[in-house]
């Protein structure tokens, strides 16, 4: 393909689009025209690619299909072919706003079907970082929530905190998301020197940057008439259609992964769950920036209560590569780093299922191991995967202009949807 | 709770459900034709009405029964999980029931399977290809498809035609390198996979 | 081709150059300069990104469009989502085969002159995902003028990027393409 030429242009044709019956029904319909709207992939109110192929009766939308896959990267097949580590950059790359759950999350199931048990100071770090996570993520989907409502203030303090939040995160792992920082066994390193009592500073200040954004949105008449009473999902839809997360706990679910299966030592720390009454746009709201709060209460228990010891499983002798010191004198830890390297993380045959309680809902990888160093089969549960699957039912009846709204409440990412 | 009065409340009287391992939780193995039936009594009775997830299984071309479809049921009261096994009667075309109607979560989870392995779900509402384009002519997770695709042309024909592009397989320069983890380490050692071949030799026939 | 206009000043200087240097004490109120300068340096001042987010890069473009990186100084806050209105179109993130005929179909809607800026190592070559869904590389569907690495590239990566786009813009015949007409067919 020529590359320097820039005059060619593709010759765009009207393509039909298929919505179901939509062409037979809107012909068939004698009152009223239906348009056909297509929402496309590329848009700003869609949080990625989701593609919307709406049915719309002047400004009510009567019929709602979405249309996934524009981001489907081929991530379980990949996994079938990449040691247990070398899987875990992709991770990361699924909810791209908390990466550091999803490390933890697969870190925890792979754990799981070996059988390892962590150290308290490993857990204790996993806890935090998650909590971090949570934090980040939730401040940028309530941020992007306010755009989609139309307000750009609540954005630019959300973002300004979060870019605090990169900060620490690249003095933790390196990189500012994307972090890849847990390993088969325990982490990547230990903490550095003082991060925590920077973590500290950043939660003490962070609740008046949160009264802040809530300031702006949480008592505002304009958000009030756009978010309350719109995209009601009720509890036995919630729990029919597969919703986890705090979608689910707004409809009024008591459900939260953290308190109902515990893991990775969170039965140790205190803190409330928000659940909401109504399950409409505004509730999901209020239960996320909550949400954010008894983060901030977790991480200060987790930096008081830090336990000293290792941070990797010591006695995982296949499964985590020993600390590079040994590896470099003594020919054992050489020969073990090697094989872990190469073959990857030795985990026994059978199958294993693992939930954590991401920002977006219950991440779960169902993997199955026919022995060795890879995976045979790694499915990965998306909590946007599910959580979307009700828009087909939630959104007719409502507003053209709702649609931003109700995707904003649901906040889902598209990277973990798609995978 | 799920105790072994739990299963064995559960397994009297069906003997179309055997209960394959509990090492991490319940793992019964369903027959595909009482599987809708089995799932209402699951969600009605037994209180496990969030289908967390559904998938399948591909155990290579070799295996009796090749497609192994997946269920994982959670309740809120017993806060535990529940897997279900339901082996695929046929290897060449797998189908089996849908439960889009006894969980409507399942819509969606059966659209990717279908999209994935091909496996045919009946009855369901609409069963058509969710991740991939609906023209894709293969099924990627199985075992035989490899990583790196096989060429079909771009879905849309006339952005095809300007740019010259298509569904190239994407190159792998010899790899992935992924040990087989059997056997002696010299025989397991790291070698790559089929796709032994890069962007200037030819796949090897 | 150069052009002067001749307001106050009596005095005549001819300036043969790409940059506009412009001195006020010595110049007076009078610029003279190619064309060609102008042009270009209105544009580069005033890019007005299409951005094309589309995975994890997303994030950081709209890292660098918030108060930290502030992207706005360059004259790029403007975020058109509407490829009509905009110039430059910043692909982040992974390019699917199913996602590729749409970034074709924007990128035909947008107005000459246009740029194309591969953010990302999935945009410019398919990043880590060696599979039979990503396409290797945006470059196969649309021009690109700028490729950024990383994974995600930091904003200062992109505002880098943004100013070699800007450097690039400033070396461009404009005029030329001026007078040049564009073979359309029905774009939609």
């Amino acid at each position: 393909m020529d590359r320097g030429v820039r005059e060619t242009i593709v010759s765009t044709t009207v393509k039909e689009v298929q919505i179901g019956d939509v062409g037979a029904q809107a012909a068939a319909h004698a009152d009223g025209e239906r348009m056909s709207l297509n929402v496309g992939p590329s848009h700003p109110t869609t949080h990625g690619v989701l593609r919307l192929l709406m049915e719309l009766d002047g400004d009510l939308i009567t019929r709602c299909e979405p249309v996934l896959g524009y981001l489907h990267r081929g991530d379980e097949k990949i996994a079938e072919n990449m040691t247990y580590n070398q899987f875990v950059p992709y991770t990361d790359r699924l909810d791209y706003l908390a990466p550091l759950a999803n490390n933890v999350a697969y870190a925890i199931t792979v754990e799981k079907l070996a059988g390892l048990k962590l150290p308290e100071r490993c857990e204790a770090i996993r806890v935090l970082v998650c909590e971090m996570a949570r934090i980040s993520s939730h401040l940028l989907g309530m941020g992007v929530f306010g755009m989609d409502a139309g307000a750009w203030t609540p954005f630019m303090y959300t973002f300004t905190e979060r870019e605090k939040l990169y900060t620490l995160f690249e003095e933790l792992t390196g990189a500012r998301f994307t972090t890849s920082y847990t390993r088969i066994g325990g982490v990547a390193r230990d903490l550095p020197e003082g991060w925590m009592s920077k973590v500290e500073k950043f939660v003490d200040e962070l609740p008046k940057a949160i009264d802040e954004v809530e300031k702006l949105l949480t008592r505002n008449r304009i958000f009030l008439d756009r978010t309350e009473g719109i995209g009601t999902i009720s509890k036995e839809d919630a729990i029919a259609y597969g919703l986890t997360g705090p979608n689910l706990r707004a409809s009024g679910v008591d459900l939260d992964l953290r308190k109902d299966k515990p893991y990775s030592g969170y039965e140790k720390y205190e803190f409330d769950v928000p659940i909401g009454t109504k399950g409409d746009c505004y509730d999901r709201y209020l239960i996320r920036i909550e949400e954010v709060r008894q983060s901030i209460l977790i991480v200060k228990q987790v930096i008081a209560s830090m336990p000293g010891g290792l941070w990797y499983a010591e006695d995982a002798k296949k499964i985590f590569a020993p600390p590079k010191e040994k590896v470099m004198t003594s020919m054992e830890e050489l020969i073990q780093n090697f094989m872990i390297v190469t073959e990857g993380p030795q985990v026994p045959a059978g199958e294993t299922y693992f939930e954590a309680e991401n920002p977006k809902g219950a991440l779960g990888f169902y993997l199955v191991s026919k022995g060795g160093g890879v995976p045979y089969r790694l499915k990965i549960r998306a909590p946007s995967f599910c959580n979307l699957s009700i828009l087909e039912k939630l959104v007719p009846g409502h507003m053209l202009s709702d649609i931003t709204v109700i995707l904003g409440s649901l906040d889902f990412v598209m990277g973990e949807c798609d995978r | 709770m799920i105790d072994d009065d739990f299963v064995k409340a559960l397994l009297e009287g069906r003997d179309f459900i055997s209960v394959k391992h509990r090492d991490d939780c319940l793992t019964l193995d369903c027959l595909p034709d009482s599987l809708i039936g089995f799932c209402k009594h699951l969600r009605d009775d037994q209180t496990f009405d969030l289908l967390v997830d559904l998938t399948a299984v591909d155990h290579g071309e070799e295996a009796d029964s090749r497609f192994q479809v997946v269920l994982h049921l959670y309740s809120l009261i017993h806060k535990s999980y529940v897997r279900l096994h339901v082996a695929c009667p046929d290897n060449q075309s797998p189908s089996i029931p849908s439960i889009s109607s006894v969980f409507p979560a399942a819509n969606w989870h059966e659209r990717e399977t279908f999209d994935m392995f091909g496996i045919k779900f009946s009855d369901h509402p609409n069963l058509k290809r969710i991740l991939m384009w609906d023209d894709y002519p293969y099924f990627p997770l199985r075992k035989e498809f490899p990583l790196a695709g096989i060429e079909v042309p771009l879905p849309a024909a006339d952005v095809a035609e300007v740019t010259g592009a298509d569904v190239d397989p994407a190159p792998m320069m010899g790899g992935p390198f992924v040990a087989s983890g059997n056997g002696r380490m010299s025989e397991a050692e790291p070698r790559a996979k089929d796709e032994s071949w890069t962007e200037e030799s030819e796949k090897p026939l | 081709m150069r052009f002067a206009c001749f307001a106050k000043s009596s005095r005549k200087s001819l300036m043969i150059s790409n940059e506009v240097g412009y001195n006020s004490k010595v110049e007076g109120e009078v610029i003279v300069t190619r064309a060609d300068s102008v042009i270009n340096w209105i544009r580069k001042h005033s890019v007005w990104p299409m951005p094309m987010g589309l995975a994890c890069c997303a994030i950081e473009l709209m890292a660098s469009a918030a108060s930290r990186y502030d992207i706005s100084r360059f004259g790029m806050e403007v975020m058109r989502f509407s490829p009509r209105q905009s110039d430059c179109m910043i692909v982040a993130g992974t390019v699917t085969y199913k996602m590729a005929e749409v970034v074709r179909r924007i990128y035909d809607q947008m107005g000459d002159p246009k740029w194309v800026v591969a953010m990302g190592a999935c945009a410019s070559t398919g990043g880590m995902y060696r599979s039979y869904a990503v396409m290797q590389g945006v470059d196969n569907v649309v021009p690109v003028d700028v490729y950024v690495s990383g994974c995600p590239p930091r904003p200062e990566a992109l505002l880098d990027a943004m100013m070699k786009l800007q450097g690039k813009i400033g070396n461009e015949s404009s005029v030329k393409n001026l007078s040049k007409k564009p073979e359309s067919t029905g774009v939609s």
